[in-house]
């Protein structure tokens, strides 16, 4: 909930002026959201996202405690402030979601994603391709003659670049995972 | 209390053991084991719908006039599916009810077995929470903490849906204490400082003024108890959504009437010019803001809601208070008068001055009739008739119902019931058998246009088995009143499919469900047939015909700010034009 900030003795203002994170200004934010892990939860959340609009640009869910029941269901979404604020509570009112964080402004996060990429290729471009690998800290899981599947773990960004530049070299197929965040320090 | 039983027993077990003494229902195939065991027992009574919608509005009415959830018993499929509109009706107004579904055995479950529906899916976004039991085992600790989720925080409808295989299996049953419900718990105690906060903005502000909603009477009698002594200990204005009617007395000395589209003139005229909006229990509805960037703009405004996702979701507030209405208002009079209960009352006398100017245009002011009767009229004699009266009141949706709201005064909570939020027609009618049940010795009164009254209308033979003496107060425009207005207003007059064709005779359609039946054209004959009405141990239908071209003002155009309200002939002639702000 938003800091009392109230401009003593002075009420002749808008209430738009006197907040002062109201903004227009749209950001990414990476939601933590832990939830009891029983049927329909995603489907929940999903609805939650669908039926008000907002954006979803990534996904993952897990179970992460199995005696507790407990699922991690990160998601990076877009929005202004108010709209960001708006998602967290609509998040806290299912009634099986335990916890909602926003990573991106509660705590510094780290935030991983991972990804496979098919490339074929031959010749200098197949030498290229490795070569690009290496530089990402790509590993090599798979390869035929004419192909190779690398494994890479990364931000959301590593990942882009890594894709851009592998495009031209016979890019041919890429599954991600999406983006799992965790706050830094205790 | 642990013993062995069927999963349909386990059902009515936990019924009884919640306090549920009435539902309502519809059976069907895969609900027939629950059927058997309502069937051989005798404290909870099932009352036999015509229509799932329309059990679904009369728990509705139930719940909303007695504070208890309501409980309804479907079929699934079709069962199921026919509740929708009523579990959204009472999502968007707030309103516990606990709904059982049947659903095909678990072994069929996704192979479109006949009348298998996937329910879960369908009511997920129409209700507050839901649960799919495949597991006898965990039956009955299902049902306890569904009845634990409707009723706590802001309240809601939740789902529960039962396989036919479910309800034969037999499993331990475990009362309602044993149940684990630590998992939903909301806050109910607002934040001290920023109740104190807001001591502080009502000890000094100059045009203050209260809006509350629907929260304040879900919150529970001690709520409205609390925020009538606030506002009459403090002086303030208050001003209320349709939803919140009741809770401050109609005839209270703070009270400037309903506001919103087609609130009271000084009531909206007062949320436009006011320095500190107090909004309890209400959520900024579009129908009470109008165009969002003008809304109220010199106001500070402090919002307190059960519901924290109703706080900044439309308008920005400066002082939110997440926490229950009771709980709130309990602390926020403790701290007021522990600081000498301090009010700017310079400021208010001033401010008062000018609410008592706007109240002059008497924006509720119309052209009676003789020859004819007006719908305002006839609001207006049957609330003197009936004011003294144990009376609930309900409504379908449109004209009849914004009238009523206008004209009617409400002096207790729980005793109005009306689709605000959805805004349903068809809800009046079967809500008012819902409250009747609840309350058979009262007078239960439905304000019906005769569109609305007839989307449920088959659930006259409910009211005559069950006998309800429920009166159906029908204000016959042969219009789809307010779709007519809007077309009048803002469509150049092409009435589009506006009109009423082939009404029934309703006086003969009464008798021929054992009811009586009242037709009354003649504004002389009016109050001796309303008198007629309440009288008659029975049910009534009223068809009561009125002014077909009467338009519902005051009223602010969609999207319109609240100092572009339109006004009646009336009372615009009284403002001539004055400036309105
Ligand atoms: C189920 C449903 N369908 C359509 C509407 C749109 N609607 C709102 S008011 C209205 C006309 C209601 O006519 P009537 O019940 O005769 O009331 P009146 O306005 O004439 O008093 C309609 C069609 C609605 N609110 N609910
Ligand atoms: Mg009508």
């Amino acid at each position: 909930m938003a800091a009392l900030n109230i401009k003593k003795g002075s009420t002749s203002h808008s209430a738009y002026d006197l907040r002062d994170f109201h903004s227009d200004i749209e950001r990414s934010h990476t939601l933590a959201v832990i939830v009891e892990n029983e049927p329909g939860v995603l489907a929940r959340v999903i609805g939650l996202f669908s039926g008000r609009g907002y954006n979803i640009d990534s996904l993952t869910v897990a179970e992460i405690d199995h005696k507790g029941h407990r699922s991690r269901i990160t998601i990076v979404t877009r929005g202004t402030e108010a709209v960001i604020e708006q998602i967290r509570a609509q998040l806290g009112r299912i009634v099986p979601v335990h916890e909602v964080h926003d990573l991106t402004t509660e705590a510094k996060a780290v935030e991983r994603e991972l990804a496979l990429f098919k490339v074929t290729a031959t010749g200098e471009k197949r030498v290229e391709s490795l070569r690009l690998a290496d530089i990402f800290r790509a590993s090599v899981v798979d390869s035929t003659l004419e192909s190779f599947i690398f494994e890479i773990t990364g931000t959301s960004e590593k990942i882009d670049a890594f894709a851009e530049l592998m495009r031209p070299l016979g890019l041919v197929d890429v599954a991600r995972t999406g983006v799992a965040a965790l706050a830094r320090g205790v | 209390m642990s013993r062995q039983m069927t999963g349909a027993e386990m059902v009515v077990q936990a019924l009884k053991d919640q306090g549920v003494d009435t539902i309502f229902g519809y059976p069907g195939g895969a609900v027939l084991p629950i059927y058997d065991a309502i069937f051989q027992q005798n404290d909870i009574r099932h009352i036999l719908v015509r229509h799932e919608q329309a059990a679904v509005h009369m728990a509705e009415g139930y719940a909303r006039s007695t504070g208890k959830p309501g409980v309804v018993l479907v079929t699934s499929g079709p069962g199921a599916t026919n509740a929708v509109t009523g579990l959204t009706d009472a999502l968007m107004d707030s309103i516990p009810l606990v709904v059982f579904s049947g659903q095909v055995p678990t072994f069929m479950i996704g192979t479109d077995g006949f009348q298998e529906a996937d329910t879960i899916g369908i009511t997920r976004p129409c209700t507050k929470h839901n649960w799919l039991v495949k597991d006898p085992a965990k039956l009955s600790e299902t049902i306890h903490q569904a009845f634990h989720v409707a009723t706590s925080g802001r309240p809601g409808p939740v789902l529960i849906d039962l396989p036919k295989d479910v309800q034969f299996a037999t499993g331990q049953y475990t009362g309602p204490k044993l149940a684990r419900v630590d998992h939903y718990q909301p806050k109910v105690k607002g934040d001290i400082e920023a109740i104190t906060k807001l001591v502080e903005l009502i000890e000094k502000a100059e045009r203050p003024i209260f809006y509350t909603g629907g929260g304040v009477i879900n919150s529970g009698p001690g709520a409205s108890q609390l925020l009538r002594e606030l506002v009459d200990a403090t002086g303030f204005p208050i001003t209320s959504t349709l939803m919140g009617l009741g809770a401050y007395p109609a005839s209270g000395k703070g009270w400037l009437g309903m506001l919103g589209m087609h609130g009271l003139y000084e009531a909206n005229l007062a949320m436009h010019g006011c320095d500190l909006m107090i909004n309890l229990g209400a959520r900024f509805d579009d129908r009470i803001t109008g165009r969002v960037a003008d809304f109220s703009p010199h106001s500070t405004k402090a919002h307190v809601d059960i519901d924290a996702s109703s706080i900044n979701k439309i308008i920005t507030v400066d002082l939110p208070i997440v926490g229950d209405i009771g709980h709130v208002l309990e602390d926020l009079l403790k701290v007021w008068k522990a600081r000498g209960r301090k009010v700017n009352k310079e400021g208010l006398a001033n401010w008062w001055g000018r609410i008592d100017e706007w109240k002059k245009v008497r924006c509720l002011a119309y052209t009676n009739s003789d020859a004819i009767i007006k719908p305002q009229y006839a609001l207006e004699r049957l609330d003197a008739l009936t004011r003294g009266r144990n009376r609930y009141i309900t409504t379908e949706v449109g004209q009849h119902q914004m009238w009523a709201a206008q004209y009617l005064g409400f002096e207790a909570p729980n005793r109005w019931m009306t689709s605000g939020g959805l805004g349903t027609m068809g809800y009046g009618f079967p809500a008012s058998i819902g409250v009747q049940i609840a309350h058979p010795d009262a007078l239960v009164i439905n304000i019906a246009g005769e569109a609305s009254w007839l989307m449920n209308m088959q659930e006259m033979g409910t009211a005559t088995q069950f006998r309800t003496p429920v009166k159906q107060f029908i204000l016959n425009n042969e219009r789809l009143g307010m779709v007519r207005q809007w077309q009048d207003l803002l469509h150049g007059g092409r009435y589009s499919q506006s009109w009423s064709e082939s009404l029934p005779d309703f006086v003969k359609l009464a008798e021929s469900f054992g009811w009586k039946g009242i037709i009354c054209r003649d504004p002389k004959e009016l109050d001796d047939a309303i008198m007629e009405m309440i009288d008659y141990d029975g049910p009534v239908l009223f068809d009561c015909l009125v002014e077909k071209h009467e338009n519902c003002f005051p009223m602010i155009p969609s999207g319109k700010p609240h100092n572009e309200m339109l006004l009646s002939a009336d009372a615009a002639a009284f403002a001539g034009g004055a400036a309105l702000v």
